[in-house]
């Protein structure tokens, strides 16, 4: 085996893996906090990526009529569950949170898309965009069924999934996208070059991990984040809001999600589709990661990007085949080592 | 007096089992009521349902709000707090941070003295303040559960059970404390078996058998009942 | 018989269905659609709604069963009917393999171990050489009986439909018995199985090949109607879809599959075809709307349609009757060592740091009564999970007429002649008492699940269920027999706990708090039926905090505290004991 073909391989590996760490540490984060298992991760990541670069085309992406749209079905769901105990002050804040900030997110974007608009602006648009949605993909799908069990969750998010990946492909059409590097700056160590790209995939990530965790260790909110993981009628008798620890959950997962599509679009061509997939891969990576451990999700994830990287070379046909298959073993080891434990229906 | 809690006419169903058939019971401001009765009698589920946990059919107001129209997020705000049967702390967090997030809903000054105050109540937990929950033992874990309650500052605590799996030494030490709240302003609702202890601390007193009240009046009054004593009592 | 008339009208319906003049031929194909969603939703009906475990997975095993007979028919010109075995045989034995590793997974691992397997086989298909990759492997011949050849949708529709009739016979014969029973009380938690000698893995694992072999025959008959296949219908989008059309129809119930196929075939039709119209959009919407009414279904009606529409029909199910002439033979007892029934030395239970039981010793004898008292906490539900080895000690010994019980299973014990009932109800709420009850009998019957599905379990699951009504008379609740477990009230649902422990014919009876909930008639009920049990010659070891029922009831009182035994005596020295009266009845002084 050549050494720098092992070198760039591994390089290749750690990138793909440093996207996948963060989409895991995202689905381990709303699994602790809602107990979701967010299939539909994969769409905040093809939303992020594609507002961005439809945005950097200077067009107006659908996502942002999508958040308004989203916005006034949260509104209508909050006046419905809440007609019996309506008042003012609550009515207010609804209708601040779900009309009011995805109309002023849509006019944000009305007033700033074109072509000259600077590379930060339209990342800082995605966000907010794919953000919002996460928002109220919360508030609309899972909220009402917030107490059922893991499994009914799990369908509803694969039905998320559908709906979300079908508005995809109305949004951004069938065709590819790839959208503007946010430098274009590269040097060379050795054998390896890297990328301005690659190094803000690295940057970021790390950025967004020590991020995470400081808020989950010296904030309350964060605190009560991680409350509501832990136990959920601890976190109400309190007087922690689940459905409010939900929302943020999903609101930082659906950003995550975008900041993995935006690092990416530039390296990779994006489908509408694209990335049900590469969320899938940072899920193989949480659930090696057993759902509850961070730090063994980020290293389980980098894991998955180097597997994937020699066998896209030594076996390219069977990639795929074999980053699935990894699960395989990590269950068998994890049904060995714990008991099954006594659960009941609910 | 109006009462600060008042439940009328409660059924409380699990399913298609009624575990609560119309029990009606207040608690006035600066106030110990205890609930007595066996296992499986509907205590539990009565605090849970006047907590939100449960849903409950029939009247409940809490200081002259009606409960129906408050979630448990609410209820805690408005002052009624709930130590559960299960304690239900956050095991894989710090003492601190469990009772840092008791005062989740209160400004941060507030915040800091209740800490104070819940520091003096039990000095056990300023000890063990960076220790994980789930590693205290039972008595400490029971001492947290009601710190951490009391550290949103309610008007009305509800015990469940605090003398579950306790050595009788530190059940002695959290009656002194139970005392010793309603003496700073805290009324209180009480579920034990261990009716004995209860009774001796109690203003007033219910007695429930399968759902419903059986007997009810002054703790004296219902400790010298012939038949609490023979089920109860142990005498 | 009267059971078997819905399903019969229904055949005779589809059988006429091709000969209605004027037919649409594309009704036929979608009926044809609908048989082959049927038979995987089914498997999955039994496998989720009924068992508890959650497969996104099965269109791998609809994959399996399709490239078996299109590669043997075509590559080796196997005849189809000789496929069929062969197809599902491979779907069985690929769930075998697939099954040891996930079914053991507890809660939500499961469900993502089969949509990482299901997707890993997708590639895999898309990728072998002899599976054709993408393109998949055409010209399959079609099935044929002589000289007719089922090539067109509306003779092809026979063998479905036939297949689908069949297969929801077998399957809710399989429900219907002993082996239905293991697998329904699954849901309810391993313990609860387990204390009457059902085995959770191997009844998982028997699901999990049931539902892959159902999927295997879908994907053999699919393979013959298409007579081409290609990777794309066993991806994991099919597996999600599969588990959509099980969820709508109603999980549990097996007409509920064949239901929610209907519904989600003519529902993609119908948003195929005028979604477009009515939207002037190319694009695929019907995804769209079809993801939105998955997550609106859950929302409105998480049981699915099927229990939806049973609610609202004058039908009522058949409560099935027990012959009462019939009887059990007594199960073979061990033959007694010594007078002592169950010793108990030195125990001890050791959790973390904490100490539940230390060092507690005590035993029971035959033909006694045995009552084990202590304040909330101080061990004594861990002292039962002890004896019937739910929990493994920390040290010392627990023997059962002279043999020692260490690594002993629970399913061991049960064997051995204990039985127990459960502190916190473990019925299933949705079977009725005499099914309950008769999960009791698991140990004393011997049908398997092949003998289930074919009816041969008759005379067995017939003495089984006597037996069973035998006990709800012995306990006093001969009227609710037929009522479903979940409508009883609690104080009931705990005597049902006791008929379902007589079921299994013990020598000791392990009772966690039977009286709590009974009124007072219905306590001293109890007392006499219990003391009627000791005479007969069984042995009763009863947690209980009702003191005047204690007191009354028992020949021996054990007192705990904190894990330590305190006292042990006659219920009058008991009550005499100051240590007892300090710990037990009051700690403020």
């Amino acid at each position: 085996m050549n050494t720098t073909i092992v070198l760039f391989l591994l390089q290749d590996g750690i990138t793909n893996g440093a996207i996948y760490a963060l989409l895991g540490l995202a689905l381990v984060l709303v699994f602790a906090v809602t107990r979701v298992i967010l299939i539909p991760q994969g769409e905040f990541v093809t939303y992020g990526a594609l507002t961005y670069a439809t945005l950097a085309s200077g067009q107006v992406p659908g996502t942002a009529h999508l958040v308004l749209a989203m916005g006034i079905a949260a509104f209508g769901l909050d006046l419905l569950m809440r007609r019996r105990t309506l008042r003012l002050g609550s009515v207010g804040r609804s209708l601040a949170i779900n009309i009011i900030l995805p109309a002023a997110i849509l006019a944000l974007t009305l007033a700033l898309t074109g072509k000259e608009t600077p590379i930060a602006i339209n990342i800082a648009l995605s966000l907010l965009i794919v953000g919002a949605i996460g928002l109220f993909l919360y508030r609309i799908a899972f909220a009402p069924i917030a107490h059922t069990s893991v499994l009914v969750l799990l369908i509803a998010a694969v039905g998320c999934h559908l709906a979300l990946q079908g508005i995809g492909l109305v949004f951004f059409g069938a065709e590819g996208q790839r959208g503007p590097p946010l430098s274009n700056a590269a040097f060379t160590i050795a054998p390896l070059r890297f990328s301005g790209q690659s190094i803000a995939v690295y940057a970021v990530t790390l950025a967004l991990i020590a991020g995470l965790w400081l808020l989950f260790s010296f904030t309350l909110y964060g605190k009560a984040l991680r409350a509501t993981a832990v136990n959920r009628l601890g976190a109400r008798l309190v007087g922690i809001r689940t459905a409010m620890s939900g929302q943020i959950a999903f609101l930082l997962a659906a950003v995550i999600g975008a900041i993995s599509g935006i690092l990416i679009v530039p390296i990779t061509t994006l489908y509408y589709d694209t990335g049900f997939l590469i969320g899938l891969k940072g899920f193989v990576a949480a659930i090696i990661g057993g759902l509850v451990s961070y730090p063994l999700t980020a290293v389980a994830a980098l894991f998955v990007g180097i597997i994937e990287a020699f066998s896209s070379f030594y076996a390219s046909n069977f990639k795929e085949v074999i980053v699935f298959a990894l699960i395989i073993p990590v269950l068998l080891w994890r049904s060995l080592a714990t008991p099954a434990a006594d659960e009941e229906d609910d | 007096m109006s009462a600060l809690l008042r439940v009328s006419d409660a059924h409380i169903a699990y399913g298609k089992v009624e575990a609560v058939r119309g029990a009606s019971l207040d608690v006035a401001a600066n106030e110990i009521v205890t609930i007595v009765g066996a296992n499986g009698a509907g205590k539990t589920t009565l605090l849970n349902a006047i907590m939100g946990i449960l849903p409950l059919k029939g009247g409940a107001s809490f200081a002259g709000i009606d409960l129906a129209r408050l979630e448990i997020e609410d209820r805690v705000v408005a002052g009624l707090s709930l130590v559960p049967e299960h304690r239900e702390l956050f095991a894989a967090m710090g003492v601190e941070d469990n009772l840092r997030l008791g005062a989740f809903r209160i400004g941060k000054a507030v915040a800091a003295h209740a800490l104070e105050r819940v520091y003096t109540l039990f000095p056990r937990l300023k000890e063990r303040r960076l220790q994980l929950a789930g590693t205290l033992s039972g008595g400490e874990q029971q001492m947290l559960a009601m710190g951490r309650a009391l550290m949103g500052s309610p008007k009305l605590l509800m015990l469940d059970e605090p003398s579950l799996g306790l050595a009788p030494i530190i059940v002695a030490d959290i009656f002194r404390t139970i005392s010793e709240l309603r003496a700073g302003g805290v009324s209180v609702l009480l579920v034990e078996q261990n009716a004995k202890a209860a009774l001796q601390i109690a203003d007033r007193a219910y007695v429930m058998e399968l759902g419903e009240f059986v007997l009810q009046g002054s703790a004296k009054d219902v400790a010298g009942d012939a038949r609490v004593a023979a089920s109860y009592l142990g005498v | 018989m009267r059971q078997r008339l819905p399903v019969i009208l229904f055949a005779l319906v589809m059988a006429a269905v091709p000969f209605i003049p004027g037919m649409p031929p594309f009704w036929i194909v979608l009926l044809d659609n609908i048989g082959l969603s049927a038979l995987v939703a089914m498997g999955l009906v039994l496998l989720t709604g009924v068992g508890g475990l959650t497969s996104f997975g099965q269109a791998a095993f609809c994959g399996f069963g399709a490239y078996t007979t299109a590669v043997l028919t075509t590559a080796y010109g196997v005849s189809p009917w000789l496929t069929l075995p062969l197809s599902l045989l491979v779907s069985g034995l690929f769930a075998v393999v697939l099954g040891i590793v996930t079914v053991r997974l507890s809660g939500h691992y499961l469900p993502l171990g089969t949509i990482a397997w299901g997707l890993g086989l997708f590639y895999l298909f898309s990728k072998l050489e002899f599976l054709g990759r993408n393109d998949g492997i055409s010209q399959i011949p079609p099935l044929a009986i002589g000289s007719l050849k089922m090539i067109a949708p509306d003779t092809i529709y026979f063998a479905i439909w036939a297949a689908v009739i069949l297969c929801a016979s077998l399957t809710m014969n399989l429900l219907d018995s002993r082996t239905g029973r293991a697998i329904r009380a699954l849901r309810r938690g391993h313990v609860a199985a387990e204390a009457f000698g059902i085995k959770p893995p191997q009844a998982k694992l028997l699901v999990f090949i049931y539902a892959a072999v159902l999927a295997g025959l879908s994907g053999w008959l699919y393979a013959h109607f298409q007579r081409a296949v290609n990777p794309t219908p066993f991806g994991a989008e099919a597996g999600i879809e599969y588990l959509f059309v099980a969820v709508i129809g109603g999980a549990g119930y097996v007409w509920g599959g064949v239901l929610g196929a209907a519904i989600a075939v003519i529902l993609k039709e119908v948003l195929q075809d005028y979604l477009p119209y009515l939207l002037h959009s190319e694009s695929q919407l019907e995804t769209i709307v079809f993801g939105m009414l998955l997550v609106l279904l859950l929302q409105l009606a998480p049981g699915g349609v099927w229990p939806w529409l049973m609610r609202r029909l004058p039908l009522r199910p058949d409560r099935k009757r027990a012959d009462p002439s019939l009887v059990l033979p007594p199960r073979e007892r061990p033959a007694a060592a010594s007078g002592t029934l169950l010793r108990i030395e030195h125990a001890r239970k050791q959790f973390g740091g904490v100490v539940a039981v230390n060092d507690v010793s005590f035993g029971v004898d035959a033909r006694e009564i045995v009552a084990l008292i202590g304040p909330n906490g101080a061990g004594k539900s861990t002292t039962f999970n002890l004896i019937t080895g739910v929990l493994s000690a920390s040290a010392g010994t627990i023997s059962l007429l002279g043999r020692t019980l260490r690594g002993a299973s629970p399913q061991d014990i049960t064997q051995l002649g204990v039985s127990r009932t459960f502190q916190h109800v473990k019925l299933i709420a949705d079977m009725t008492v005499l099914e309950n009850v008769a999960i009791g009998a698991h140990l004393r019957g011997n049908a398997g699940a092949l003998a289930s599905m074919l009816r041969l379990d008759r005379g067995d699951e017939a003495r089984l269920l006597a037996e069973a009504a035998r006990q709800i008379e012995r306990v006093g609740l001969a009227g609710q027999a037929h009522m479903l477990a979940g409508s009883l009230s609690l104080g009931q649902q705990r005597i049902v706990e006791i008929a379902r422990a007589l079921c299994a014919d013990p020598v000791l009876l392990l009772l966690d708090e039977p009286a709590a909930g009974l009124r007072h008639m219905e306590k001293q009920r109890l007392a006499a039926l219990l003391r009627e049990l000791r005479d007969g010659g069984m042995s009763v070891l009863l947690v209980e905090h009702d003191m005047g029922f204690v007191m009354n009831l028992a020949d021996r009182v054990v007192v705990l505290d904190f894990g330590t035994k305190i006292a042990e005596g006659t219920p009058a020295a008991i009550k005499a004991n100051p240590d007892v009266i300090r710990a037990y009845l009051g700690a403020v002084a």
